[in-house]
């Protein structure tokens, strides 16, 4: 399969930027929201006092130096740092009108809405098919599976190199493909947020093109926020970017958040201006 | 031309580039090389070492095993026919009739409360016929190897020590040693109450721990929470227990299982008692003491196989919204399951091979009626070979030697078993 990738990425960065546009037009529907956020491993604080929103239907990019927070930001929104024994969170993540450090919240319902892939493509070592079903059927899918595997498999734009093979191992399949399947299985659930922990950091150029491609398919139906060190990544592929740095005590913090073609263009702050400029990070 | 620099220096030619092969740099190296020969050379003499040393084990065991021995007969197989046949081609009518002759009348009445004669195979015949009318009797037997090279010698040496003792080849662990009960003659003695028995307990002690021990250390490696005081604690003392020597948990089976639960394991509370076993010497107590001895180590090396399913596996599966059961059920157990059995099947070989805590516990040193339960008396292999290596007839090290081989195959066949569970079910990455 050939893909033309000038003609791609023009018509994603078209597409990014109508999308942007809508959704400055209407700021108003957060999926997700980050009050006065701290998180702490042990004594070291991670993070300090991040307040910043997701919008609905729009992905959102998170960017900044290594060791800035951005991945336990990201793993702060569907309490993946509750599985770390030393992890402590202070403030308010705010999903469907609840915060989700409530006493009563289930760690185990919020991740079935809010989905996550990894940095690296963890297939489990079972078949393909079996790799996107099996999220669906622990929490209580009785439907067609056939059918839901294969909506997800062709919702990340692998049904076609998969669909005669799908008894395979998930583990067969190349890079790029075994992070589709990833997010196939991801989509599988039915979340509203699909949290991406730089996904595309172990992937080819071209591999990566088209999980961005398919991250702008994705953003019809479910929010995205993508943690990526890749800037031109963040550039063309996001709605809005989040800017961490490091502190003194290399604790990270939030220098600016904005639209991605306002951030990128006008930075309002000197950080974010050097940082995307290549002077340091 | 620069002059020659220190030890790390290379040898400039006369254009000042360098010249491989000679000049500090390469006498160095060969001085670095010459240290790592040294050290190989220490390698390779450690492990002549280890395996001289196997050698000399398995030498050992085999010479003892097998070779010439001299035998006398109280009656001549040859004189009990008119043909003068061994008693391998008699007639089956011919023996029971010889056999009719030769024994009291009392003797052949508890023969034929067990099978009438004229009904038994000729095998069976022939055992009797050997046993109690010929009554071969070793007086000298040989090692293998001097039986092979030194021939003449010996057979000089029984005529002359010997003079109505006949030599012949005897390899002791055949099948019929293996299906043979104990006895008190060495010649038909058998090892097959004492397999029954290591059988029997083998299955006690894996239906208990392996169980108990998987579960254990699931709970301690995937649920416990490590900051917590009590789970250090009871983790330093698992870890701890793996080191006890095993004659403590004789002392603590003999006190526990024998006699504080004597109703239970004899059978007495369920109504099972065999008269002959009025108290807690039984197989379920060797079970029971050897769960509680390889329990440790089971539950470590579970612990240590879960420990090996890397994190993207749970990380991808609690993503998923699975929770921490279904991701230990359908991700960490299968992943970790090769290593666990494994663990399990070493821990077993243990078992297996272990004495010391079934003197304490009171595994039976003489006994010729197989196990029928688990409330059985009963007797191990390794206990078999103890005792016999403890008589004073060279017969009973010979035979000794033989159990020991069984033993070994036995033991081999287990942990070939883990080798053939490990490769199956391995995940591959």
């Amino acid at each position: 399969m050939t893909v033309n990738i000038e003609r791609t990425v023009d018509a994603a960065r078209a597409a990014a930027a109508m999308d942007t546009a809508a959704a400055m037009s209407d700021p108003a529907g957060n999926v997700l929201e980050a009050r006065g956020l701290s998180v702490y491993y042990g004594d070291f604080q991670a993070i300090e006092d991040v307040s910043l929103p997701v919008v609905r239907n729009r992905i959102t990019a998170f960017i900044g130096p290594s060791g800035c927070g951005k991945s336990t930001m990201l793993r702060a929104f569907n309490r993946m740092n509750d599985l770390v024994a030393t992890a402590r969170t202070e403030g308010e993540v705010v999903f469907g009108g609840r915060n989700v450090y409530d006493r009563g919240v289930d760690a185990v319902e919020l991740r079935r809405h809010v989905g996550m892939v990894f940095q690296k493509p963890n297939p489990f070592p079972k078949s393909i098919y079996q790799n996107v079903a099996w999220g669906a059927r622990i929490n209580g899918f009785k439907g067609d599976m056939d059918g839901l595997v294969e909506w997800a498999l062709r919702e990340a734009a692998l049904w076609d190199e998969v669909h005669d093979k799908l008894g395979q191992s998930g583990l067969s399949l190349s890079g790029g493909q075994q992070q589709r399947l990833c997010i196939a299985r991801a989509i599988a659930v039915r979340p509203e947020v699909i949290l991406m922990d730089e996904p595309c950091s172990a992937l080819d150029p071209l591999a990566t093109l088209r999980i961005e491609e398919l991250m702008q398919d994705l953003k019809r139906q479910y929010t995205i926020v993508i943690v990526t060190h890749n800037m031109q990544q963040a550039a063309r592929a996001s709605d809005f970017t989040a800017f961490f740095n490091m502190g003194e005590r290399r604790q990270g913090y939030l220098v600016e958040y904005g639209a991605t073609a306002e951030l990128f263009t006008n930075p309002r702050d000197s950080r974010t201006e050097d940082y995307i400029t290549g002077r340091f990070g | 031309m620069t002059p020659e620099s220190g030890s790390q220096g290379p040898a400039p030619d006369r254009n000042g580039h360098t010249v491989i092969g000679a000049g500090a740099a390469a006498r160095q190296v060969a001085a670095r090389h010459s240290r790592g020969r040294l050290w190989l050379a220490g390698f390779q003499a450690a492990t002549v070492v280890a395996i001289v040393a196997l050698a000399a084990l398995v030498y050992n065991v085999t010479s003892n095993s097998m070779g010439l021995i001299a035998y006398t007969v109280a009656v001549d197989a040859a004189t009990l026919t008119a043909e003068g046949v061994s008693v391998k081609e008699m007639r089956r009518d011919e023996m029971v009739r010889i056999l009719e002759s030769r024994l009291s009348a009392q003797r052949l009445r508890v023969l034929d409360v067990q099978g009438p004669l004229a009904q038994r195979s000729h095998g069976e015949l022939s055992r009797i016929l050997e046993r109690e009318v010929i009554r071969p009797k070793v007086v000298r037997s040989f090692g293998a190897l001097e039986s092979v090279f030194r021939r003449a010698e010996i057979e000089a040496q029984v005529g002359r020590e010997h003079p109505d003792a006949r030599l012949t080849w005897r390899r002791w662990w055949d099948w019929q040693f293996v299906t043979s009960p104990q006895s008190s003659y060495p010649e038909f003695a058998g090892i097959r109450t004492a397999i029954l028995g290591s059988l029997w307990m083998i299955a006690i002690t894996v239906a208990v721990a392996m169980p108990v021990g998987v579960a254990a250390g699931i709970y301690l490696e995937e649920y416990a929470d490590r900051g917590r005081r009590i789970n250090q604690l009871i983790q330093t003392n698992i870890n701890n227990l793996a080191g006890v020597p095993s004659i403590i948990y004789g002392i603590l089976g003999l006190t526990v299982f024998v006699r504080a639960l004597e109703p239970l394991t004899s059978g007495a509370a369920l109504g099972l008692t065999d008269p002959t076993t009025a108290n807690g010497r039984t197989i379920l107590s060797a079970g029971l003491t050897m769960a509680l001895l390889v329990l440790p180590v089971i539950i470590i090396t579970t612990q240590e196989s879960v420990r090996t399913v890397p994190p993207s596996m749970r990380e991808a599966s609690f993503g998923l919204g699975a929770t921490r059961w279904q991701t230990v059920r359908h991700h960490v157990l299968p992943y970790a399951l090769p290593g666990i059995l494994t663990g399990a099947i070493l821990s077993v070989s243990r078992a297996l091979g272990e004495t010391a805590p079934l003197v304490v516990v009171g595994a039976s040193t003489f006994i010729t009626t197989d196990p029928t339960g688990p409330f059985s008396k009963f007797t191990v292999l390794p206990m078999q070979v103890y005792q016999w290596t403890s008589r004073p007839q060279d017969t009973f090290r010979d035979i000794a030697a033989a159990a020991i081989i069984v033993l070994l195959v036995l033991l081999l066949l287990l942990n070939s078993v883990a080798i053939v569970l490990r490769n199956r079910y391995t995940v591959r990455y």
